[in-house]
């Protein structure tokens, strides 16, 4: 209880009482799935195993159902040699090292572009009518048909591929970027102003951090399409990179290993996404402060 | 705990401070758009002596809060003049603090950032900053809860909060929009309280929007009362109770007498049907 001026004593909410002042701070990986009992675990692992077992099943018996046949199929204990022959590769880290550079690279200037983009539009009715209708004509245009363009708009390979990443990653980070700052409630710009701040202090110290939570979820999400369009902006490359691992077993016909590579793919991705969340929540540190936990 | 001995109190300087005469000449505000556009409030004369309580009283809709907005600057007057110790109000500035009933401290910002956000924006250093800041809250009652996030803090502690940061700027004139009126009893008694022992302090004018009789007729040195659609002054009353104010004063007869008065008032009071509630920064 803190005594005040008039002598009464303010109300303590019950959850304050037991001050839990770390439970911020040991949440910062609130991004992840909170609270995941044992028993979750378990679920969650067993499902994995099933999804291998159906998979073996379907492989080693070459199943097939007339629409879609698991013939050309490699069995997971196949897949799992190539990756253990990948694993001993030495052109391995040079693989992963420049997909890793083409998509942090297409993602990084994706989350520049996207949050300058995203509040220009979000806060002047102008930019929306400058910059949307282009931009929603370009959204659709999938990662592989920027493939010929890109080629002729960059000097280098490289920066064509990071070019297909990202547009991959652009769009996701944009619109959230745009959602959040419309969510910035007007009530919280007029205390501002009132308070001393001018246009510039409103855009820097009010929406930015009022859409910061937003444009996490956007980078997230962004990260994830990024590695989504590694392999068609690696179908430019001449000699490393995951994406260009698949690419080339699929031409030599190397089934085994487009596998493998895919499997890289989609823990890369999801691996990124969880640091974005992670460096996110570390950003926002009063999401969730407050709520019982 | 008093900070009237403070030299470096947030009220330092008050002396050459203008004395925060607030002025409105046949005020009209209008709102909404083409066809729907319809008159708040019109015919607004008022004046408001420097470091005088009001109270502005009337039912949800009378337009008392589009009022106080157009004080505070975020609407503008379809007709007329307001003006702050001569000078007309053209837009939002920290001499004229606003304190809403909804929450408007910055999620982001940990209590003592937000109480320190008018000074960041007048840019002052981060240690001076905060060295004021603690004075005032500790004036609230807040110094342990300095750290916090707003969602970590009840209702009553959050509106302490909003008071203080509007205060850092030695705001002239304080507007506050119905502060208390999403407050359990008990909390809003003690905040009234606390409110008169600040506003002694820190002497500033108070203009003051509520819909409850007891809380304007307890804290006010003068009461307008107004009437719904449009909003116009339907009277003007000074309150002579004694300083400092007393729970007990409720129950005495001379209150009663008055609340009497203005419950006659706003029952006898003309006007259709009142509109939805206003906010100050408009529909």
């Amino acid at each position: 209880m803190v005594p005040t001026l008039s002598g009464s004593t303010i109300e303590t909410p019950r959850s304050l009482r037991a001050p839990h002042r770390r439970a911020r701070r040991a949440n910062i990986l609130g991004a992840l799935p909170r609270r995941i009992s044992l028993g979750h675990l378990a679920r969650r692992g067993l499902a994995l195993a099933l999804s291998l077992l159906a998979w073996h099943l379907a492989a080693s018996s070459r199943l097939d159902l007339g629409l879609v046949t698991f013939r050309n199929v490699p069995t997971p204990a196949a897949a799992a040699q190539a990756a253990w022959a990948l694993l001993h590769a030495p052109a391995l880290p040079l693989h992963l090292g420049s997909s890793l550079v083409r998509v942090l690279s297409g993602f990084l200037a994706a989350l520049g572009v996207g949050v300058a983009l995203g509040l220009a539009i979000g806060r002047s009715q102008l930019a929306r009518d400058l910059l949307l209708p282009p931009l929603e004509v370009l959204r659709p245009i999938p990662a592989v048909a920027w493939i010929p363009l890109a080629i002729l708009m960059f000097p280098s390979s490289e920066m064509s591929m990071a070019f297909i990443t990202f547009t991959g990653a652009l769009f996701p980070i944009l619109l959230n970027t745009v959602h959040g700052v419309e969510s910035v409630h007007p009530r919280l710009m007029a205390a501002g102003r009132s308070l001393g701040a001018g246009d510039a202090a409103i855009l820097r110290e009010v929406i930015l951090p009022g859409a910061a939570p937003s444009i996490v979820t956007g980078a997230a999400i962004g990260m994830g399409t990024a590695w989504f369009c590694l392999v068609t902006a690696e179908m430019i490359s001449g000699q490393y990179g995951i994406g260009y691992f698949t690419w080339e077993s699929y031409t030599l016909q190397n089934y085994d290993d487009i596998v493998v590579g895919m499997l890289l793919i989609g823990l890369l991705g999801m691996g990124s996404s969880l640091i974005v969340r992670w460096l996110g929540a570390l950003a926002t540190p009063w999401i969730g402060a407050g709520v019982q936990r | 705990m008093s900070a009237g001995t403070a030299p470096a109190g947030p009220h330092a300087g008050n002396e050459g401070r203008a004395a925060g005469h607030v002025s409105v000449r046949d005020g009209a505000i209008r709102l909404g758009r083409g066809e729907a556009a319809f008159d708040v409030v019109e015919d607004i004369d008022l004046d408001i002596s420097g470091r005088q309580f009001v109270c502005i009283l009337g039912p949800s809709g009378c337009g008392k809060s589009t009022l106080l907005g157009a004080v505070a600057g975020h609407l503008a007057l379809s007709r007329g003049s307001v003006s702050l110790d001569g000078s007309a109000i053209a837009g939002p500035h920290p001499d004229r603090g606003i304190v809403f009933q909804q929450h408007t401290l910055f999620p982001w910002l940990s209590v003592i950032d937000n109480v320190a956000f008018g000074l960041k924006m007048k840019g002052i250093g981060r240690r001076e900053r905060l060295e004021r800041v603690r004075v005032l809250l500790a004036q609230v009652g807040l110094s342990d809860f300095s750290e916090r996030y707003p969602a970590e803090l009840s209702g009553g502690m959050q509106q302490r909060v909003e008071i203080a940061r509007a205060l850092i700027n030695q705001p002239r004139v304080l507007l506050m929009d119905e502060p208390f009126g999403a407050l359990d009893a008990q909390t809003r008694l003690t905040m009234q309280e606390l409110l008169l022992d600040i506003w002694t302090q820190h002497q500033t004018t108070i203009l003051f929007v509520t819909h409850d009789i007891d809380e304007a007729l307890f804290l006010a040195d003068r009461l307008i009362v107004m009437t719904p659609r449009p909003g116009r002054i339907l009277d003007d009353i000074p309150l002579a109770f004694g300083r400092p104010r007393e729970r007990g004063l409720i129950t005495h007869p001379r209150f009663t007498a008055v609340k009497q008065r203005c419950l006659t008032l706003l029952q006898s009071a003309p006007g259709g049907v009142p509109l939805a509630r206003l906010s100050p920064i408009g529909v």
